[in-house]
């Protein structure tokens, strides 16, 4: 029964895990752009997290290029927009790159409005390339692009709050969002937690998400919501309390991204609707090893 | 139009592993590289329990998950339906992998031999270094089915040009040709026979057909 039920894939591990976490840059980036559009007093934090959103995302783009087996060729990977969500993610991160060193080195609104938005296109890439993964069945459930993109504003939120409380006044807004943006991770995590219910996935993939629901909720849900509710008491005390916030909610995204992508991915296995016939026998019930189903 | 296909018979297949060894011999794949394995299923409990010698590999999909997640144009489908990688593109990023439902895709990333360090005289002459680090997986024996249409040839009746899994296997529970072709060998055992697709549900229009049962 054994070669039949869903194995673990072992095609992408932590480098490719390391890319989807740098999808944290992204939502960085969409923070930035919102403390400048804001206008509200924020020191030099939207040119740090500028700067910080595009090392991010430079690092998992790198860390997943040190596990493509043939790295001299990677740029054959921009060969098919038309059809590859890879290739969209690789055109969206150009672009990005482009806007974020403009915005870097003219100080153009314009330019950080473009970087975050394209951030935004890179979130929503990052989400369809897991869910056009039809071999796997916790990556191909429709409702992972949502939570992709949640997690990763709420990661890249956690670390601008790390960003703000280090080099000038924490933005007002600042604790909202690390009240809303971690609950709407909470949320979308649930509901594709639900979908996944509903359209069925391997025994071992449930295992390993039922396994990581509770602290996911309890670490990157509760965690910094509750942290950024205290933070409005007054400094310095505040000011620790949305650092360790916006800490748990970077941390905690992190560790479901690399539990999705290296635990919980586990593959198709094989079904057969019907058991052949022998000899003079009656052909057999269906069999789907290693599946829950709904 | 040809839509090259396989239909393998469930009940006559006993596990033999011939075909697994064939597609090794004739594609010189590395150790742990099978392109053609056989699963041996068991279903059931005792008393009630059913063993079942399943081939799987490659289905050449009409809708090849793979192909649409390839980042490089290295994974076509040709219009006789056969899928392939071009190794010189293939950038071995592994995504067609993790689309594939049927676990076809095989990356090395180094050479491995049979007995050890060193490669074996066969293995030395057959070694193909375009095919380390990239994506590998069946190709229907694609050499063959092109000399075939050169030479004339039938795919799936001339054993010239015919996959070497099919040639070998010893109970003919492996065929192998044209389903677009009424008369073709494969368009009458669908016809016949009781058959389903592995995880036709998915969408991805596989080219194996499994015969189950008689009509």
């Amino acid at each position: 029964m054994s070669q039949a039920a869903p194995a673990r894939q072992r095609r992408w591990d932590w480098r490719a895990a390391g890319n989807f976490v740098g999808g944290s840059g992204a939502g960085v980036l969409v923070c930035a752009a919102l403390a400048r559009a804001l206008g509200a007093p924020a020191g030099r934090a939207p040119t740090v997290a500028v700067a910080l959103g595009l090392i991010i995302i430079a690092a998992g783009l790198t860390s997943v290029w040190l596990e493509i087996g043939r790295p001299l060729r990677a740029l054959n990977v921009f060969r098919q927009p038309r059809q590859s969500w890879m290739t969209r993610e690789s055109w969206v991160a150009t672009a990005l790159f482009a806007a974020g060193a403009a915005s870097l080195w003219s100080g153009s609104t314009t330019a950080l409005m473009a970087a975050a938005a394209l951030g935004l296109g890179f979130l929503y890439c990052q989400g369809r390339i897991l869910a056009a993964a039809k071999g796997i069945p916790a990556w191909r459930e429709p409702r992972i692009v949502p939570l992709i993109l949640a997690t990763g504003l709420a990661e890249g939120t956690g670390l601008f709050a790390l960003v703000a409380v280090a080099n000038g006044p924490v933005p007002a807004w600042l604790p909202l969002a690390l009240i809303v943006l971690p609950l709407c991770r909470g949320i979308a995590f649930q509901r594709y937690h639900k979908a996944l219910r509903r359209s069925g996935a391997p025994t071992a993939t449930f295992a390993v998400l039922d396994r990581a629901a509770r602290p996911f909720l309890l670490y990157a849900v509760a965690l910094p919501a509750a942290l950024a509710i205290l933070s409005f008491l007054p400094d310095p005390a505040g000011a620790w309390l949305i650092a360790l916030a916006g800490a748990a909610a970077f941390v905690g995204g992190a560790a479901f991204k690399y539990t999705l992508v290296v635990h919980a991915a586990f593959d198709q296995g094989f079904a057969l609707p019907h058991l052949p016939t022998r000899g003079a026998g009656l052909a057999g019930a269906a069999t789907k090893p290693g599946w829950r189903m709904p | 139009m040809t839509r090259f296909v396989m239909v393998i018979d469930l009940r006559r297949c006993i596990g033999c592993q011939a075909c697994t060894a064939g597609c090794r011999h004739a594609n010189a794949t590395p150790p742990g590289v099978q392109w053609r394995r056989v699963l041996d299923l068991e279903a059931g409990t005792y008393p009630e329990t059913r063993r079942t010698f399943v081939p799987v590999g490659c289905m050449h999909c009409g809708e090849p998950p793979c192909m649409e997640v390839c980042p490089t144009t290295a994974t076509r489908k040709r219009d006789d339906g056969l899928v392939t990688i071009d190794y010189d593109i293939c950038i071995g990023c592994g995504y067609c992998a993790v689309a594939c439902p049927y676990q076809a895709r095989y990356i090395t990333r180094r050479p491995r031999y049979a007995y050890g360090e060193a490669a074996t005289e066969s293995e030395a002459a057959r070694a193909d270094p375009a095919m380390l680090a990239v994506a590998t997986k069946c190709t229907f024996c694609i050499g063959r089915l092109d000399a075939a249409r050169e030479t004339g040839l039938t795919p799936g009746v001339d054993p010239e040009g015919t996959p070497a899994c099919v040639n070998s296997c010893v109970t003919g529970a492996l065929q192998f040709g044209d389903r677009d072709d009424p008369e073709s060998n494969v368009s009458r055992l669908i016809r016949e026979h009781k058959t389903f697709r592995m995880h036709e549900e998915l969408g991805t229009d596989p080219g194996i057909y499994y015969i189950w049962d008689s009509q």
